[in-house]
């Protein structure tokens, strides 16, 4: 997290020293504005996004899904979430999220809403289908903790300051091309700094052009280190690692990617709805850009914690 | 020199402040997953009826199993003060254990979506009460822990804060292992 913010930092550095001139302004205008415009996005998003997640993956609201409900399997499976997600908010001691099924085969979970008192969690079809009582009350504990440790507000702020190195990038992107063709004042401002000045310009360059990928990284990477928070924190509400270590096998197995759930709202699920594409194969550049960490490394992490007891 | 000591006496203060403000925010909320207990046991108690009376028919043999349920319940319903509570609702726990065992034996009780959906319910609110309680000694302990540790018990002494209660299993029977015999002797 500190890391994206200093690299934010360096970009917006980069960007005023070089393009809007030295000395003429006593702020760093442009990254400011990138930050404007990222976090008007982002902040849209914060109060609006949970309901556009839902409409987007066709959530049904528990209770339409309870009288709609089929056979009395299917009544006992939605009864059964319900109670599921009350138990662990009991556990939290945090008020009751909306409760939303996905008509989705694959089993998958996520959960959003800005703050806990406006949080809402979904689960697939197939998850219902597949697990068994403990199991489901460990995937609902590892959303609701995503709730508890306020993952969402972090992630939008993430998404913000995401928006902003993509523009500060589409920017430089823009003013080398000018530059190059209409002989860019600003540019030669810089060269009359000597050699160090354009050593830096270079690497700055290098790195802004490169930054959306960067950024991506660091994103995930602070996605990932959440991931294992929930995990552990969903763990401490069931006092039952295992149960969402089994949960976690079961949906490694189901291969399927999860349609219904769009790649926006991936951190926030149980498992990469992307599929397995990228979870299932190890090695540095997957890991890199993999919103989940590995599922044998958290699997193995739950282990050890229900060892201990 | 003055304004050093004024600093150390703000920062001092500042501190003092959000110490204070933490106990109280954590001690309202060990009050408040009290009262959730209670809650959780009131919805125990609506829920029995319901249950006797959906597995009454299919069960006419067990009618001791069914009495003991009721009247656990119903001494569960009066009882006075925390222990007596705790202990009556022990009590209950294991009448309701005895029905769920007992009623593993009627197949045609096993196969009926009434009875499957009563016994998630009573599933649930027995966590609900388990969980109530898990979260009751959470935050009492972190309450506690906050009172004890250095250097914000100076405080906590200072202002009368007192360590709350843990909630404990007080009936001796439901503490027990259950005991297994595993040497096939009949």
């Amino acid at each position: 997290m500190a890391v994206l913010v200093a690299f934010l930092l360096f970009l917006g550095y980069g960007f005023d020293r070089f393009y809007a001139g030295d000395g003429a302004l006593m702020f760093p205008v442009g990254s400011l504005i990138a930050l404007g415009l990222g976090s008007v996005s982002a902040f849209t998003s914060y109060y609006s996004g949970d309901r556009a997640v839902l409409l987007s993956t066709g959530a049904v609201p528990i209770d339409r899904a309870l009288s709609a409900s089929a056979t009395e399997g299917d009544t006992l499976k939605f009864r059964q979430l319900d109670n599921v997600v009350e138990e662990m908010s009991i556990a939290a001691g945090l008020p009751k999220p909306k409760v939303y099924v996905v008509p989705d085969p694959d089993p998958n979970a996520f959960a959003t809403g800005r703050d806990p008192e406006h949080a809402s969690i979904a689960v697939t079809r197939g998850l219902l289908d597949a697990m068994t009582r403990d199991e489901l009350q460990g995937v609902v504990a590892h959303e609701l903790s995503h709730v508890r440790n306020l993952d969402i507000r972090l992630m939008t702020v993430i998404a913000a300051m995401m928006g902003a190195i993509a523009l500060l990038s589409d920017w430089t992107r823009r003013g080398l091309f000018h530059s190059s063709t209409g002989g860019g004042s600003s540019r030669g401002k810089s060269k009359d700094k000597g050699g160090g000045a354009i050593v830096l310009l270079a690497v700055w360059l290098v790195v802004a052009l490169l930054a959306p990928i960067i950024g991506q990284m660091l994103a995930m990477m602070v996605s990932r280190r959440r991931e294992y928070l929930a995990d552990a924190s969903g763990a401490e509400l069931t006092r039952n690692p295992l149960a969402l270590a089994r949960a976690l096998e079961k949906i490694e197995h189901a291969h399927l990617p999860t349609v219904a759930i769009k790649r926006g709202s991936a951190h926030l699920c149980i498992a990469d709805p992307l599929g397995k594409a990228i979870g299932l194969r190890q090695g540095w550049l997957p890991d890199l850009l993999a919103s989940h960490p590995p599922m044998p490394n958290r699997i193995s992490a739950l282990r050890q914690m229900g060892f201990q007891e | 020199m003055t304004w050093i000591v004024l600093g150390v006496v703000a920062v001092v203060a500042v501190w003092a402040i959000a110490q204070y403000n933490r106990l109280i925010g954590l001690r309202n909320q060990t009050h408040n997953g009290w009262r959730q207990i209670d809650v959780q046991l009131k919805r125990r108690h609506d829920l029995i009826p319901n249950l006797v009376n959906t597995v009454r028919g299919a069960m006419e043999f067990e009618r001791d199993t069914l009495t003991q349920v009721m009247e656990a319940r119903a001494r569960a319903v009066s009882a006075t003060g925390p222990a007596d509570a705790a202990r009556k609702e022990g009590e209950l726990s294991q009448a309701l254990g005895r029905l769920f065992a007992v009623a593993e034996n009627y197949p045609t009780l096993r196969a009926n979506d009434n009875v499957k959906m009563l016994q998630e319910e009573l599933t649930s609110t027995e966590n609900k009460v388990g969980f109530a309680r898990q979260f009751y000694n959470d935050i009492s302990t972190r309450f506690n822990t906050a009172q004890q540790t250095f250097p914000s018990n100076m405080l906590a002494s200072m202002l009368g804060f007192t360590p709350a209660e843990l909630f404990e299993i007080t009936d001796a029977a439901e503490r027990q292992v259950p005991a297994v015999d595993l040497s096939m002797r009949k």
